[in-house]
């Protein structure tokens, strides 16, 4: 083996690993920062002899040894610390305190309550939702801090910074190492849906950069939901939200054209739509149904994604049923995006013009001023109803929006489409 | 990127001790809980099996039980992972347990790239 393969076999190990030892560690240690930095020195004393000692039978249980045997060492060290600032007449109890606790035990037992606890820290609202997004992947996806600059489009440094920062914010504000319970587990398990979601979002539209889509993103991100999926098995919002993201990535090959252009749903290739991950996205809704959660915000977009999963062309999509569907999530979390949305499916079962009666009531939301797809969608049913002039302004306005350079091509395509309609 | 493992295997055998069977139920949920494995399945004996096979222009089915093959697919699963060394260390671990749990078992995991659409189509870059 070249170190080149043992490196990559480590990045392997590593990302199958990390999250386990380091919520592991954090329940020791109770503090997120401190258990990274241990699996990080494992990670380190892996990358230094594993190339010449070779790569060990067992690599998972090497590192979690490692880690442990780091974290032995810290409670030794901040025991014996405590000890020479106790007094001497407290000497026999220091004595019996200094005995190591169960780490074995504690790296054992119930991993998967760790994980779940693991998940709820990255997520906590203390944290800038950005951080919460960088921690998120760093802890539990176990990307790199340069991955995840990658992703995002930032610095290395700048991840890194963040990272730091709400290490420490967590040890500021004593953030416990826990599930939360009753009312506040729904607010803090949808904080951290949001951010799984984010993560997807930003991998499936890139909202700047030079491509439309970054497919690694959309993995971590379903890889993440699917955990969460087996860890919280009875959160059926959590399930309509791994349905939601199984059946857009399963959109993904057909998304982009042969250099990468982005093509629309209703252009798409369906035989290229990946039927396993449809299947999976199917199920994934049914569980949501049973668990009785079917009017979930995700789960209501899951119910659309789903409706067009199902349709083997364009013309068979059920367009009214995608109209009541938006109806609905409008009424539960009302958005110009979601009636944006509404306005697009309105078009297609029942006509441009109706649809454009929507998006003309939405031109004045401040919130869409500068949202490229209420000019790109109005620009289409203009394009549609004949009224090319119209139409050419309003893709033209759209690519000026957009600070994605594929979707700015596509718009710019659509705008000379018009002009040519025009003559 | 997906991969399928096709785990192969001497035409059996006896049947597996339970250690192991529970150490695979056990290896299975990890799989499912880190999210990476989307499908699986174990596939029954060759004798059960058919064949159907177009040769020199004849489309044929033959219904088992065949000659024994020196190695059969036992069985496959599927994982939507980040790299092929991931697949190579999952599938060293699904070795391990064999080794651990069942003396004497021999064979091997083929780690088989699943390929995407975009690898089928004409008009993709090279």
């Amino acid at each position: 083996m070249t170190a080149t393969d043992i490196n990559r076999t480590i990045d392997a190990v590593w990302r199958i690993e990390s999250a386990r030892i380091i919520a592991g560690l954090t329940r020791i240690v109770r503090d997120v920062g401190i258990a990274e930095e241990l699996a990080q020195d494992a990670l380190v004393a892996a990358l230094e002899q594993w190339p010449q000692s070779g790569i060990p039978d067992n690599p998972g249980a090497w590192l979690m040894a490692a880690a442990k045997n780091r974290a032995i060492d810290l409670w030794r060290r901040n025991k014996r610390l405590e000890l020479k600032h106790a007094e001497l007449g407290r000497d026999l109890q220091a004595k019996q305190e200094m005995a190591v606790p169960d780490f074995e035990a504690a790296l054992d037992d119930n991993i998967g309550d760790d994980l779940l606890r693991l998940v709820f820290i990255s997520c906590h609202p203390v944290l800038t939702t950005e951080a919460r997004v960088a921690l998120t992947l760093r802890l539990l996806g176990g990307l790199t801090t340069d991955e995840i600059a990658h992703a995002f489009l930032a610095t290395e440094p700048t991840i890194a910074q963040r990272i730091v920062r709400a290490k420490r914010t967590l040890a500021d504000e004593r953030v416990p190492f826990e599930v939360p319970q009753g009312a506040e587990l729904v607010s803090r398990l949808s904080s951290v849906l949001e951010v799984i979601y984010l993560i997807f979002n930003e991998g499936y539209s890139a909202t700047a950069g030079d491509d439309w889509m970054r497919p690694a993103l959309c993995e971590d991100a379903l890889r993440l939901g699917r955990i969460l999926a087996e860890l919280a098995p009875k959160e059926p919002e959590v399930h309509a939200l791994v349905a939601l993201m199984e059946i857009q990535a399963s959109r993904a090959a057909a998304r982009t054209g042969p250099s990468g252009e982005p093509v629309l749903l209703l252009d798409q290739n369906r035989a290229h739509w990946d039927q396993l991950l449809i299947r999976r996205g199917l199920v994934a809704l049914e569980r949501t149904e049973a668990l009785g959660g079917a009017r979930g915000p995700y789960a209501l977009q899951a119910a659309i994604a789903a409706c067009h999963a199902r349709a083997r062309a364009p013309q068979e999509t059920d367009w009214p049923r995608i109209v009541g569907l938006y109806e609905e999530l409008g009424r539960l979390m009302p958005s110009p995006i979601v009636d944006l949305n509404r306005a697009v499916a309105v078009a297609m079962a029942s006509g441009p013009a109706a649809g454009l009666e929507i998006v003309d009531t939405l031109i004045s939301e401040p919130s869409l001023k500068s949202y490229h797809l209420l000019p790109s969608v109005r620009g289409d049913f203009l394009f549609k109803l004949g009224r090319f002039d119209e139409a050419r302004c309003e893709f033209e306005r759209a690519a000026s929006l957009t600070r994605n350079t594929r979707e700015r091509d596509l718009l710019l395509d659509r705008a000379k489409a018009c002009h040519h309609e025009a003559l | 990127m997906r991969f399928m493992m096709l785990v192969k295997h001497g035409e059996i055998q006896a049947p597996p001790p339970k250690e192991f069977l529970d150490a695979m139920t056990k290896l299975g949920e990890e799989a499912e809980k880190s999210g990476t494995m989307v499908a699986s399945g174990g596939l029954s004996p060759i004798a059960k099996s058919a064949r159907v096979r177009l040769s020199r222009g004849q489309v044929n089915a033959v219904d088992g039980p065949f000659a024994e093959s020196k190695e059969v697919v036992g069985g496959f699963a599927i994982f939507d992972l980040k790299s092929k060394e991931e697949a190579i260390e999952g599938a060293k671990r699904f070795m391990e347990l064999h080794r651990k749990y069942w003396p004497g078992w021999e064979g091997e995991t083929e780690v088989r790239q699943v390929l995407g659409p975009e690898a089928f189509d004409p008009r993709a870059k090279a």
